[in-house]
């Protein structure tokens, strides 16, 4: 039981990290220019095929992920100044239909290159064992526990770069009030483009990671980027410390539901009734604390907007 | 107007002539009855999207709930319409109504990203019921019984769907021009001001909310009839996207728009793939430019008075 109970809070936990990677760009984004965009997750899945294309080039999935992260950033910054960009005066519904747009292009192109099957990358060597704790009690993938670490030393260096520069300073004024820094004389497009850039980025590095243990194939940013709306909504637009706490929060909320949930309610109602609606129960119980943390919070936990 | 009415319902009354006379007059009859059902769907989204001004990206939930309750009734042998319809139709009002609670009360990015959120939610919920099918859909053994009309006939099938539809649009005129419509109108250019007037622009947004979902339902209930089946994928987020493809490309807040808009992205989307399989390739883009260079719309094409999409959405 113990070991369930850690092994799946830990899955919970790598979870919430890769949604707060995919999180943490698209909530500054939305929170500076108020746009919509919906292809963030084409940026993670883009990201994962670099990886599984880049790590069969070369060999080595640790040269293959800073490669990967580089080119769906830059692939972001095109995405922002070709397309984007002309959008931020207009209505989100323009904003929806672009990005749409996108997603749709993007899910096709990565069939027409790497084909409509799924692709399977290695976990790297080095990761690829069994972690054991508590004198055997509790075994877990290297690699995963590495996605923990890496998630969680990207969200300090997030936290390092918001709260501490002088442009994580100009990005959390203009998360507050953009007309005002722009007045102030700072050129909220380029740093919008920054950020949007380190988003991609970021984007990209939560689909790298994920490549080894999820298969890569078309399609496969469209589930995580409504998880992540749900933990930008839940966390409050342009705070990454609400989508830190909202994405773990998530995270395991899911994962523990799916497992736990079925069980518990075995223990109390009929095992034939549990057995049918623990699954329908546990898939939408993120969905459920979302709507709680509206009703009670309307601007999710951490707002950073204050005009 | 008037002619240009008559018209569309006779050439509405006359395509099963015409599909009868080409060959495999099945396929483009059934191609025909898509194209109105989802006229239908359109329509409905166009009631709080073009009018309210209310972008919703979770609009398929009510085709795909409407075409559940047919099919886990039929999956329990309850196939006459009399009771189906009516359960299918009051669960898309439920879901309508609770949903529409919390996300009316967002505007803006919120409300576009709750509304997915909740769409998704209902998908998740279907792909978990594995005794309904789960991912893999539920196939329904019968159609709806609806007295001595029997609805496996294509061509009773397409004129009923074609009735629902003249029904939604009348409805929709009626509902627009009335001081209800005036409200939800009012509260698209301006729901503060609204507000100040003295409406509570919340109730009305909320029974807009709830009519639209019920009228896509409607939409649901005929799809489940022509296919005989349903899966997750009627309610998947994609589908709400081209719900939203479908009224803009037709003409947001105008009355036939949302019709003229259904037809062409199903036919576009017919014709491409007939073309290639890599249709979407070109589909993605197609939207982009019509997004950039084309916001009125197909409707401003034939009709350059009417006045262009008033601006102003709040958020």
């Amino acid at each position: 039981m113990l070991e369930l109970l850690v092994s799946q809070a830990l899955n919970g936990i790598q979870l919430g990290v890769l949604l707060f990677l995919m999180a943490a760009g698209l909530t500054l984004v939305l929170g500076i220019m108020n746009v919509v965009n919906l292809a963030h997750g084409s940026l993670y899945m883009v990201g994962a095929y670099l990886a599984a294309q880049m790590t069969a080039v070369t060999g080595s999935f640790l040269l293959a992920l800073p490669m990967a992260v580089l080119a769906t950033l830059v692939l972001g910054l095109v995405l922002e100044v070709a397309t984007l960009r002309t959008l931020y005066q207009r209505d989100h519904l323009d904003q929806v239909l672009l990005t749409f747009g996108l997603i749709l292009f993007f899910n096709e192109v990565v069939r027409v290159i790497w084909g409509p099957t799924a692709l399977f990358v290695p976990v790297p060597e080095a990761l690829d064992q069994e972690l054991e704790f508590l004198d055997g009690e509790i075994i877990y993938p290297a690699y995963r526990l590495a996605i923990i670490a890496v998630g969680l030393a990207v969200a300090a260096f997030l936290f390092w770069l918001i709260a501490r520069t002088r442009v994580g300073m100009l990005i959390r004024a203009g998360a507050a009030n953009r007309d005002m820094v722009a007045a102030l004389g700072v050129d909220i497009v380029r740093l919008n483009t920054l950020v949007f850039g380190l988003g991609a980025g970021l984007a990209g590095l939560a689909g790298v990671m994920a490549a080894p243990i999820l298969a890569v194939e078309s399609g496969m940013g469209d589930g995580i980027l409504i998880l992540t709306f749900v933990v930008i909504v839940i966390g409050g637009i342009g705070s990454i410390r609400g989508a830190l706490v909202a994405a773990v929060l998530i995270g395991v909320v899911d994962t523990m539901g799916r497992s736990l949930l079925p069980m518990i309610l075995r223990e109390l109602v009929d095992r034939q009734l549990a057995s049918a609606i623990g699954p329908a129960v546990a898939s939408m119980l993120i969905y459920i604390l979302m709507a709680v943390v509206l009703t009670l919070r309307p601007q999710g936990l951490f707002p950073a907007r204050t005009g | 107007m008037r002619a240009t009415v008559l018209a569309a319902l006779a050439i509405a009354a006359v395509v099963p002539l015409v599909t009868a006379g080409l060959g495999g007059g099945e396929f483009y009859l059934g191609f025909a009855t898509r194209i109105v059902i989802f006229a239908i769907a359109a329509t409905s989204l166009n009631l709080i999207l073009g009018y309210g001004g209310l972008v919703s990206l979770g609009h398929a939930a009510f085709f795909g709930l409407a075409a559940y309750g047919v099919g886990i009734l039929a999956a329990h042998g309850v196939d006459t319409a009399a009771i189906q319809w009516p359960v299918a139709l009051a669960a898309c009002a439920v879901f309508a109504a609770v949903t529409g609670l919390v996300v009316l009360r967002t505007s803006g990015i919120y409300f576009i990203m709750i509304t997915l959120a909740f769409a998704q939610m209902l998908y998740f919920l279907f792909v978990s019921l594995r005794q309904y099918g789960g991912d893999d859909g539920l196939t329904i053994a019968t159609r709806s019984r609806l007295g001595p009309i029997d609805l496996g006939e294509p061509v009773v099938l397409y004129y009923l769907s074609v009735l629902c539809l003249v029904g939604s649009l009348w409805f929709c005129h009626r509902l627009v021009a009335s001081r209800f419509g005036m409200v939800i109108r009012g509260a698209r250019t301006n729901t503060r001001r609204m507000a100040a007037l003295g409406f509570p622009v919340f109730r009305y947004q909320l029974v807009a909310f709830v009519l639209a979902g019920v009228m896509c339902g409607v939409a649901g209930i005929l799809q489940a009839n022509l296919t005989q089946f349903v899966s997750p994928s009627y309610m998947a987020w994609a589908r709400s996207g081209e719900l939203i493809v479908m009224v803009v490309l037709g003409g947001m807040g105008t009355l036939f728009g949302p019709v003229l808009g259904a037809a062409a992205l199903l036919i576009l989307e017919e014709v491409l793939a007939d073309w290639t399989v890599h249709w979407m390739l070109y589909l993605g883009p197609i939207i982009v430019l019509i997004v950039l260079f084309a916001k009125r719309g197909l409707i401003g094409l034939f009709d350059r008075r009417s006045p262009p999409p008033a601006g102003g959405h709040h958020g």
